[in-house]
């Protein structure tokens, strides 16, 4: 009996006029698809949408919104939309950002963010290097890949980003795939109606300097046996057959095949994505193939209070309660006398 | 209380408290000031601090003080010299011997008179003797043997009991210049108002002062009759605290929201803390990350339509610099105050200069015009951050404001303004109109561009730090780029229109003028008097408007034969001077130490200047 709401915005809407300039083939065209196919189907009013971001190829998405939009400096668009949103938090304040802008030079930011629990969604475009300055390794690149700043392979260990996440008490995580324009969607739409600050780490392929950087997992031949999607309430089955599954096998999560060892469907996890301990949402996080699929999908999304709603309860509060209603009665308070 | 003293009547005089940072010597003089302010003296503070939070008991580089200044006649610095000095102990006697007036009253505490904190001062066996301060009016006290006695009854550990000396020698202070102590038990009643013995311990170690002082017959009573203010409702005021109200009073005059953005940072923490007490008046206060975050949060506020500021210090407003830059870029109002310290890197945190002024100019990438202010005394900080609030907000730029920590931390009287009587403040809002908007459109006037706020239906826009068009697309056009380049320095420019003329202080031509900046507004308007005084024709220029200059800045420096630039630095204004007006020479008055000028050697700096023909 459900009735169907009328479409207030189609996808177009959300097109600034401005001329999209990423490299042909480039997976961000895919991810501004998808944020703006998003946008049309929630029911918010256009103008209260403000995109945020930093510096990077990623981050010049908000020129091509007609939306509110910002473009910072490197590594700050975490900051300047924690004060958009402090600001006013009726506004649905987007952060869009890359591994080098948010992970390296913006990584305080970022962690200070997720810990307040701000209510920003914060698109992570991960491409696991530095397209904008032309192909240096970044916070994320595989531990000995050679770039031009890496001529004998790095020496570093990357950032997991949703590890970083979870260690900064993050709340909300969630991966996807550029190109999967149906999972960013879906993805997009529950971090839009999560309460508080959403890291969604999108795997993101740059053709010019790290192509194919995610195809060992995300190629079409291969996805299904080597990512897993997770769906709140749903067993963990992932593979061609969908006979592939996780378990707990004492602390680490172990792939089990349904049907061969004595495994059935019901010894099969099923996700919890809120469940507020944090535990099984980092070994969830953490998997890489070939140990383990790559879970996409949303890992964790926990309520709870975030910071702009308790500020402007406070200020309330604070406000109902005080004798000083105008400058002028501040002014006056307290030690003050009268020379006639 | 005994037979009737006599008392001395005095113009003014100057107090200083002194002892270890954990002796509450800041409170002491706190108490002290509001007390003289009550009883209707002008009066100027300076205290005086170091940076550890409990530095090196009993040595010289731990000393904390606190200036006073009272006056019947109008006060505009601490004072130079001291009338009175209470110590603490050895350390504080050395730390101000060379700041004390010829024959003056030393109050010290024997009982810390022990071998060991002689020595730990850096004397061998007697201070007073080895300073030769023999002469002077020299108040043994035993002060800790006298609270321990007066609290002999109480129940009291002994580290609260040795925590009520300061109370002991204020109680002497007080009764040496008839005050009631009436505004410091108040003090204590609310301040421990969950403590009562301790209330009461504080009370009674204030009393013991008083009566110690009348009964030792060696000090003479000195009475300073109220100065003769102007009529209205006054109250004491530090410059941090000033600061913070200036921007509340702008929020309401252009009925915005405050927001403050910032990072703990000495001496620029109380605005932070002050505004972040001021919920009650809806400000939105942000304990940022780090001093980035700080201004970068305040840019995505303003960007959504308050009034955003961020607060700092010279290390800070470092950190800042590229996000000003952003701010410069995207045409967005915030006001920036810095509350200069010693530099360079950490350099002096407690202590006050004014060498941050090229950095506030210049210290950017590109061509980054903001407009820059300074305040000039702690009241005058309320003036001031108003007053970059209203350009920021009517002219669409970021403005820089000036303090110190001399002035930020100092506290006078102050007639506390009427709301009413201030100017309205009106941002140039973007409206919906038939043409589309776009964010760089100007208005023609001052050049402004329109502010549309997030939340206002059909006026999405995009902005940013990458070069624009009028329309707001990136543009790498040179000659776009070039345009947008002059016309943001030219807006900053047409902000000169309403700076008010460059006034003269004393003479209106003469032979010297004296330039100064900001903080040393007071130092330098005495020592002019005095000169005066003494029959030189010398004048005072004082710049709050440091970009843009004031118009007639030309005009009044042709009336005088010499120019001299005073100032806390090695001459960074003198310099910028030399840069926007050739034609005139410019002799200098430089100190770097720290500490405000003395007037005695800007008066010596300048007669020797007025004598050299």
């Amino acid at each position: 009996m459900e009735e169907k709401k009328e479409q207030k915005y189609s996808p177009r809407d959300f097109k600034s006029d401005q001329e999209v300039r990423w490299c042909p083939g480039c997976g961000n065209h895919a991810i501004l698809a998808s944020i703006q196919r998003t946008l049309a189907e929630l029911d918010i009013p256009k103008e209260k949408y403000v995109f945020v971001s930093g510096i990077g190829c990623s981050s010049r998405l908000p020129y091509y919104m007609n939306t509110y939009g910002f473009h910072g400096i490197h590594g700050r668009a975490a900051a300047i939309a924690t004060g958009v949103k402090a600001a006013n938090n009726s506004l649905s304040v987007w952060v869009i950002t890359g591994d080098g802008d948010a992970l390296a030079i913006g990584g305080n930011h970022f962690i200070h963010a997720i810990r307040r629990n701000i209510d920003l969604k914060i698109v992570l475009f991960n491409n696991e290097i530095y397209g904008l300055t032309k192909g240096q390794y970044s916070p994320t690149s595989e531990k000995g890949i050679v770039t031009k700043t890496s001529p004998y392979g790095t020496i570093e260990e990357p950032f997991s980003v949703g590890e970083l996440v979870i260690g900064a008490k993050g709340k909300f995580f969630a991966r996807t795939v550029d190109n999967n324009i149906n999972l960013s969607t879906e993805i997009f739409t529950e971090a839009a109606k999560h309460k508080g600050a959403s890291v969604i780490e999108i795997l993101q392929n740059c053709v010019i300097f790290n192509d194919g950087v995610h195809d060992v997992v995300t190629g079409k031949d291969v996805r299904d046996d080597r990512t897993i999607i997770l769906k709140h309430g749903e067993p963990m089955l992932f593979g061609k057959d969908k006979k592939s599954g996780l378990i707990l096998d004492g602390l680490k999560l172990k792939v089990v095949r349904i049907g061969e060892k004595g495994i059935k469907e019901k010894d099969i996890l099923i996700h919890n994505a809120h469940e507020t301990n944090p535990g099984i949402h980092y070994f969830l996080a953490n998997m890489r193939y070939p140990e383990y699929p790559l879970a996409l999908g949303v890992i964790r999304a926990v309520e709870g209070e975030t910071y702009d709603s308790a500020l402007s309860e406070q200020i309330k509060k604070i406000q109902s309660g005080s004798a000083i209603k105008c400058v002028d009665d501040l002014l006056n308070s307290g030690t003050v006398w009268v020379v006639d | 209380m005994g037979k009737k003293p006599q008392f001395i009547e005095k113009d003014e005089v100057v107090i200083r408290f002194s002892g270890d940072s954990g002796d509450g010597m800041q409170l002491t003089g706190t108490l002290f000031s509001e007390t003289a302010a009550l009883y209707g003296n002008d009066l100027s503070t300076f205290p005086d601090y170091p940076a550890e939070i409990r530095a090196p008991e009993g040595t010289v580089g731990g000393v904390s003080g606190f200036t006073v200044h009272l006056g019947h006649s109008e006060v505009n610095t601490p004072g130079d010299y001291a009338d009175v000095l209470v110590a603490m102990n050895p350390a504080a006697v050395k730390a101000n011997a060379q700041w004390l007036k010829e024959g003056s009253t030393i109050i010290y505490d024997r009982d810390s008179f022990t071998e060991k904190n002689i020595q730990k001062a850096g004397y061998i066996s007697d201070p007073v003797k080895e300073e030769k301060l023999e002469d002077y009016n020299i108040i043994a006290a035993p002060i800790t043997s006298m609270v321990k006695e007066a609290l002999k009854d109480f129940r009291l550990d002994p580290k609260s009991v040795l925590r009520t000396k300061n109370m002991f020698a204020l109680g002497m202070v007080y009764w040496m210049f008839d005050r009631k102590l009436t505004y410091t038990e108040d003090y204590c009643n609310k301040k421990f108002k969950n403590r009562p013995e301790i209330a009461e311990a504080n009370k009674i170690a204030l009393r013991a002062g008083y009566y110690y002082a009348e009964t030792i017959e060696a000090l003479t009573p000195v009475r300073i009759s109220p100065a003769l203010l102007a009529k209205g409702t006054y109250r004491n005021i530090n410059g941090n605290t000033a600061t913070a109200w200036g921007l509340l009073a702008a929020a309401e005059k252009a009925g915005l929201k405050l927001f403050v953005g910032s990072y703990p940072i000495t001496p620029a923490t109380g605005i932070l803390e002050e505004l972040a007490a001021r919920k009650d008046l809806g400000v939105i206060s942000f304990q940022a990350e780090d001093e980035i975050a700080g201004i970068c949060s305040a840019i995505g506020a303003s960007f959504a339509g308050c009034l955003a500021v961020t607060s700092t210090s010279g290390p800070g407003l470092a950190l800042k610099s590229e996000a000003i830059g952003l701010a410069v870029m995207t045409e967005l109002p915030i006001v920036i105050i810095d509350v200069q310290r010693g530099g360079p890197s950490t350099g002096l945190p407690t202590k006050t200069e004014q060498a941050d002024l090229m950095q506030a100019l210049f210290g950017r990438n590109g061509e980054c015009p903001v407009v820059v202010l300074a305040a000039s005394s702690p009241s005058d900080c309320f003036n001031y951050a108003f007053e970059a609030a209203r350009i920021a907000l009517e002219h669409m730029t970021p403005v820089l404001l000036l303090t110190d920590g001399f002035i930020a931390n100092g506290s006078e009287p102050w007639q506390i303004p009427k709301m009413s009587d201030l100017p309205d403040i009106k941002p140039p809002f973007a409206k919906k109109g038939n043409e589309p908007y776009f964010p760089y459109k100007r208005d023609d006037k001052k050049y402004a561009r329109y502010w549309a706020i997030p939340g206002t239906p059909e006026l999405e826009h995009r902005i940013g730090g990458l070069e624009k068009t009028i329309k707001g697309t990136v543009s790498y056009v040179p000659e776009n780029h070039e345009y947008m380049v002059k016309i943001r320095d030219e807006k900053v420019k047409k902000v000169a229109g309403k700076v008010p003329d460059l006034k003269v202080y004393g003479e209106e031509q003469g032979d010297l003028l004296l330039i100064g900046w900001g903080g040393t507004y007071g130092h330098l308007l005495t020592a002019v008097k005095e000169m005066r005084r003494d029959g030189y024709k010398v004048g005072l220029a004082c710049f709050n408007y440091i970009n843009p200059l004031p118009q007639n800045v030309r005009n009044i420096f042709s009336r005088f034969s010499k120019i001299v630039v005073c100032e806390i630095n090695l001459g960074q204004f003198a310099a910028y001077l030399k840069m926007n007006f050739q034609e005139f020479s410019y002799y200098q008055i430089n100190k770097v130490q720290g500490l405000p000028f003395t007037i005695k050697e800007i008066k010596e700096n300048c007669i020797k200047l007025l004598e050299d023909k």
